[in-house]
């Protein structure tokens, strides 16, 4: 345990020497500009706006740079073969994994709660609570996927275009099956049907980001305790595949 | 760096077991959560061409593809189809609009709107999309008198309405170019023959034979023929 606090300590002053945190002022302060230039130009519903543009520039911008920051922490880790280095001491891998994932993550809880922060200009606490929960859970998924890839690929291009990819067709995927369920020719040729099946597989093993960090709870407040349940529980399974899928992975190293 | 892989035997056994167990948490979860859109919305007013084209970051063909396919779909809600007799054909045709201001080129919204949209039992609702591929006519008719000319037997044989199939079978022979086949431009003849008008009819084929465009003789005699069975 003491050594997973190390390795997660050593990645929250990597976050700070290499000036994470000035990232993240800055994209706050582009964000707080973005919502006055909406504030000055939305005739009605000016806090609506505002606050639904604001939080979308703010949930997209910290996927970005966390999914980065991960995989450029992790290469720089590979390159300077400080990876061997630790493995060579008297550390268990899935330490090293845990530990390296425990300290993004708490990149990923500062990143959130500061984000949720600046939401409380415009929106009630509780929803923005919700909001900052969720986003903090998808950020979770996001550096576990970051993790598995730059795992495999060990290059930011490679890693960085395979997050990109999972995140799109993860928050995609519902509207992909309705455009699949309505095939207008109604064939049944062996293409649709692999295809129709193909897309079902990927609902099936992609988690569900549609329903995570909804605008809606903060325009309508209709965020509640059931929606955190579904996105916890969602969260929880899918953090865990990818972590094991990740430790199968660094098992298996040759390192 | 060596890739060589060590065995699947150095795994420790509980990372197998959290592997195999959070896939199966995931399958069962994506079985027990609802299908995807779960509320059944009604079509909106689109926004300006101007304003998609920004959000469409200045590629406009491929705006309209997405809009177009996110149109056809529509009328599948929670994975149900709804009949298009549910849909607002006012805004549906300023949807097709729209699409067509974004690609002009693309023959799609047009299909939609002649085979698709306007299969509805609803005749008013037929005829908005009728009217709407005869006004979109009139911008390219070099590409675009083939739906005109499928609408134009729609109003002659599903509406019955003569007066309004001359009235796109003129439109079709009024913007003919040399690439449209002979049939389209002579639609108004049998419209007009259809409807009682043996003189006008005459008139037309006499002025057609005597244009002296025609050249294929089988068709001439085909005029001809037709000349003769008006005169009876």
């Amino acid at each position: 345990m003491k050594q997973i606090i190390t390795l997660a300590t050593l990645v929250a002053l990597e976050a700070l020497r290499t000036s994470f945190f000035v990232v993240i002022v800055m994209l706050l302060l582009v964000g707080f500009g973005l919502s006055i230039f909406i504030g000055q130009t939305a005739i009605v519903e000016t806090v609506n706006y505002q606050s639904s543009l604001l939080a979308a520039f703010l949930r997209l911008s910290a996927i970005y740079v966390i999914s980065l920051f991960v995989i450029t922490s992790m290469v720089h880790e590979f390159h300077n073969n400080s990876i061997y280095l630790w493995l060579s001491l008297s550390l268990q891998r899935s330490s090293y994994f845990i530990g390296k994932f425990s300290g993004f993550a708490l990149i990923a809880l500062l990143t959130a709660t500061l984000f949720g922060l600046a939401l409380l200009n415009y929106v009630p606490y509780s929803q923005v609570g919700l909001w900052s929960l969720s986003l903090f859970c998808e950020l979770l998924i996001v550096i576990a996927v970051s993790l598995l890839c730059v795992l495999t690929f060990h290059q930011v291009v490679q890693s960085f275009s395979m997050v990109l990819g999972f995140y799109i067709l993860a928050r995609s995927i519902g509207a992909i099956q309705l455009m699949a369920l309505n095939s207008l020719s109604n064939s049944q040729s062996l293409t649709d049907q692999f295809i129709n099946g193909f897309i079902k597989l990927l609902a099936m093993l992609l988690p569900n980001l549609e329903n995570f960090t909804q605008s809606a709870w903060l325009v309508y407040h209709t965020g509640s305790f059931n929606s955190l349940i579904e996105i916890l529980l969602q969260t929880a399974i899918y953090v865990i595949l990818l972590i094991s899928m990740s430790l199968f992975d660094i098992y298996r190293k040759n390192l | 760096m060596n890739e060589q892989q060590r065995s699947v035997q150095n795994i420790p056994k509980t990372i197998i077991m959290l592997l195999l167990l959070s896939l199966g948490g995931q399958i069962i979860l994506h079985n027990k959560l609802p299908p995807p859109n779960i509320k059944i919305e009604k079509l909106t007013t689109p926004p300006q061409a101007e304003l998609l084209n920004i959000l469409t970051l200045g590629d406009p063909i491929v705006g309209a593809k997405i809009l177009m396919l996110w149109l056809q779909a529509f009328d599948v809600q929670t994975g149900q189809f709804l009949p298009y007799q549910q849909l607002d054909y006012n805004k549906l045709q300023q949807w097709l609009e729209q699409i067509l201001l974004l690609d002009p080129n693309s023959q799609y919204p047009l299909l939609a709107a002649s085979h698709l949209y306007s299969t509805v039992s609803d005749q008013k609702k037929q005829r908005l999309m009728l009217e709407f591929i005869y006004r979109q006519f009139f911008i390219d008719p070099k590409k675009r008198w083939t739906w005109l000319a499928h609408v134009t037997v729609m109003a002659k044989h599903r509406l019955k309405d003569l007066p309004l199939a001359l009235k796109y079978a003129q439109a079709i022979s009024a913007h003919a170019t040399p690439n449209m086949p002979r049939w389209a431009k002579e639609m108004q003849i049998f419209i007009l023959e259809d409807m009682g008008e043996l003189e006008q009819a005459r008139l037309m084929v006499g002025g057609m034979l005597a244009s002296g465009q025609l050249t294929d003789p089988k068709e001439i005699e085909f005029l001809n023929k037709k000349l003769l069975a008006l005169e009876k």
